[in-house]
């Protein structure tokens, strides 16, 4: 119990960040009409590519001979930048045709 | 200026963007820009990063630009390239990569740790180790759904018996495994570490093995949901703040999908995961065999809408597996062109993905005030001459409603009986996904019409026209 305590109190900024980013994704997505599920979940699915920010600072964290770190962490921005880029070009394209045809 | 402040307010401005973003992502008239928006806050993360003042390591940017040349023009080329019918496949895709990457970020700093080339507190050991589990389930977990939405692999092919079973003697394991690496701190090792990666890999797989391909749209956004929430964790770990928003908003925004999509079927999250599609089925009433279909011909499924009043036209995934959205437009247009009102009616689960029926039809430049939703479709169908069932089969089934010992039971259901008629097409009268008998079939209204969607829909296009 001590050490969850001492945990809570050494994190608290970051546990109200958590807690407050929880309660504004579901408030700013609660209601989404069934035309834009796939949109909002491929939109969303991009933009989980962020993790791309940690590969990134994995090999920048890195010593140039670690080629360990370097391998693995180049694999992981690859990884995570097709799924960022993809998703958002995909979501994009998808919407484009949602928008076509509202001038009808 | 200061470089790191001018980086940090671009980590900010990027996790504004993603709020912003998602926020006019969810309403029609402003979610194209909402997903620009979103990307561009991811872009500027991504230059904040890299400008990012860092106290240790060489930066290597060579391998930075590398490797976000390489992912970028491949995301960008699968992006372009993917056909709308795919896009539940290319979904799973992009969700497995993102966990896998939070994977590899997890392991990499856990070895760091290990041969003490820098130090963790319990705290952080822990988030690592949730990151190597939630991305390792998002992973194989998408890795394995893309493979059964491709038609790679059969829905039972790799299920045990007592397949739940396992998986929670699997999860306790993986648990126990985590909770000891815990205790252990730094004297666990490296080897540990990595044991537990597996069990996540396994794990991932074992738990989507069971679920059958109509409880799909289920598991995408459950793992959608997972690849946000590693992303979130690998934050954590970084202490990156932008990593854990961005991550939590897509956490939120997967649960609320899984959650309509559970509603939809009127099941609870668990019953999805343990599988109760596909073994139930045996309790069901009415034996096929005994029972005859009517079939329709061509012509007179022709003659039946040109002439009619309204028609309904309730898409299915063999919609999608024919790609006959096109097909069907025409179809469509035709009719029109006729006075006959045509309208779409659009089951939530309809398809494997959450709006899968939706994305197909726009891309076939249905305009979406034609799409009615369960409760709308469900009212105007009463008023209906014809219904048209493309390649749908569990959501028009009226034994969700009248047969208690249906798997599939308490789903609300699109009531196409409610119509003067009804055509199925269909492939065959093998049952579908879930493997349930559909009384529909055999109803006095319904007439059948065998072959492959688009094949049909476009014969029937050049009857219509021969009228």
């Amino acid at each position: 119990m001590d050490g969850f305590i001492q945990f809570f109190e050494d994190y608290q900024l970051l546990i109200y960040l958590l807690v407050f980013t929880i309660i504004l994704g579901f408030e700013v997505i609660s209601k989404v009409p069934t035309v834009l599920h796939t949109p909002l979940m491929s939109g969303a699915n991009a933009i989980s590519g962020v993790v791309v920010v940690g590969g990134i600072l994995l090999v920048r964290q890195a010593e140039a001979g670690d080629y360990f770190s370097l391998g693995l962490g180049l694999f992981g921005i690859i990884m995570g930048m097709i799924n960022a880029t993809g998703g958002f070009a995909v979501t994009d394209r998808m919407l484009e045709m949602f928008k076509k045809k509202k001038k009808k | 200026m200061d470089i790191k402040f001018l980086t940090d307010v671009g980590f900010l401005l990027g996790s504004v963007g993603f709020v912003w973003g998602l926020k006019r992502l969810s309403s029609p008239d402003t979610a194209r820009r909402g997903n620009m928006i979103a990307s561009v806050g991811m872009g500027l993360a991504i230059l904040s990063i890299i400008f990012a003042p860092l106290n240790q390591g060489d930066n290597n940017y060579g391998w930075v630009i590398a490797g976000l040349a390489i992912g970028g023009i491949i995301g960008y080329l699968m992006a372009i390239r993917v056909k709308m019918t795919a896009m539940p496949q290319m979904v799973s895709i992009f969700n497995g990569l993102g966990g896998a990457c939070a994977v590899l970020i997890a392991m990499v700093e856990l070895r760091h740790y290990y041969t003490g080339a820098s130090a963790m507190t319990g705290g952080q050991v822990a988030i690592s180790l949730t990151a190597l589990f939630i991305g390792g389930i998002a992973f194989t977990g998408s890795m394995l759904a893309w493979f059964k939405l491709e038609d790679w692999l059969r829905d039972n092919a790799l299920v045990l018996p007592k397949h739940s079973i396992f998986n929670m003697i699997l999860l306790a394991v993986i648990l126990a495994t985590g909770i000891y690496i815990f205790i252990q701190q730094i004297d666990a090792g490296i080897g540990l570490a990595a044991l537990f990666m597996l069990l996540a890999l396994l794990y991932g797989v074992s738990f989507v093995v069971p679920i059958g391909g109509a409880d799909m749209p289920v598991v995408i956004s459950l793992l959608n949901s997972f690849s946000g929430l590693s992303a979130a964790a690998a934050g954590l770990i970084y202490g990156n703040n932008f990593m854990l928003v961005g991550g939590i908003l897509v956490g939120a925004s997967g649960t609320i999908l899984t959650v309509l999509m559970c509603e939809a079927m009127n099941r609870s999250l668990l019953n999805v995961l343990i599988g109760g599609f596909g073994g139930g089925g045996t309790a069901s009433k009415g034996a096929a065999g005994e029972q005859v279909v009517k079939e329709v011909t061509l012509n007179d499924a022709a003659i039946q809408l040109f002439y009619s009043k309204s028609v309904m036209i309730v898409p299915g995934y063999g919609l999608a597996v024919a790609q006959a959205q096109k097909v069907c437009k025409e179809i469509d247009d035709l009719l029109e062109s006729n006075g006959v009102d045509v309208k779409y009616a659009i089951h939530p689960v309809a398809g494997r993905m959450p709006g899968h029926m939706n994305v197909l039809l726009a891309e076939a430049d249905v305009p979406y005030p034609k799409l009615l939703d369960l409760e709308d479709a469900n009212a105007a169908l009463k008023s209906t001459d014809i219904v048209v069932v493309v390649g749908a089969n569990d959501v028009v089934n009226p034994a969700a409603l009248d047969d208690p010992g249906s798997p599939i039971y308490g789903m609300p259901v699109l009531q196409v009986w409610d119509a003067k008629n009804t055509i199925v097409l269909k492939r065959s009268m093998n049952p579908g996904y879930a493997g349930i008998q559909n009384p529909l079939f055999f109803m006095e209204k319904t007439h059948m019409l065998f072959g492959d969607a688009k094949a049909t829909l476009s014969k029937l296009v050049s009857e219509i026209k021969s009228l």
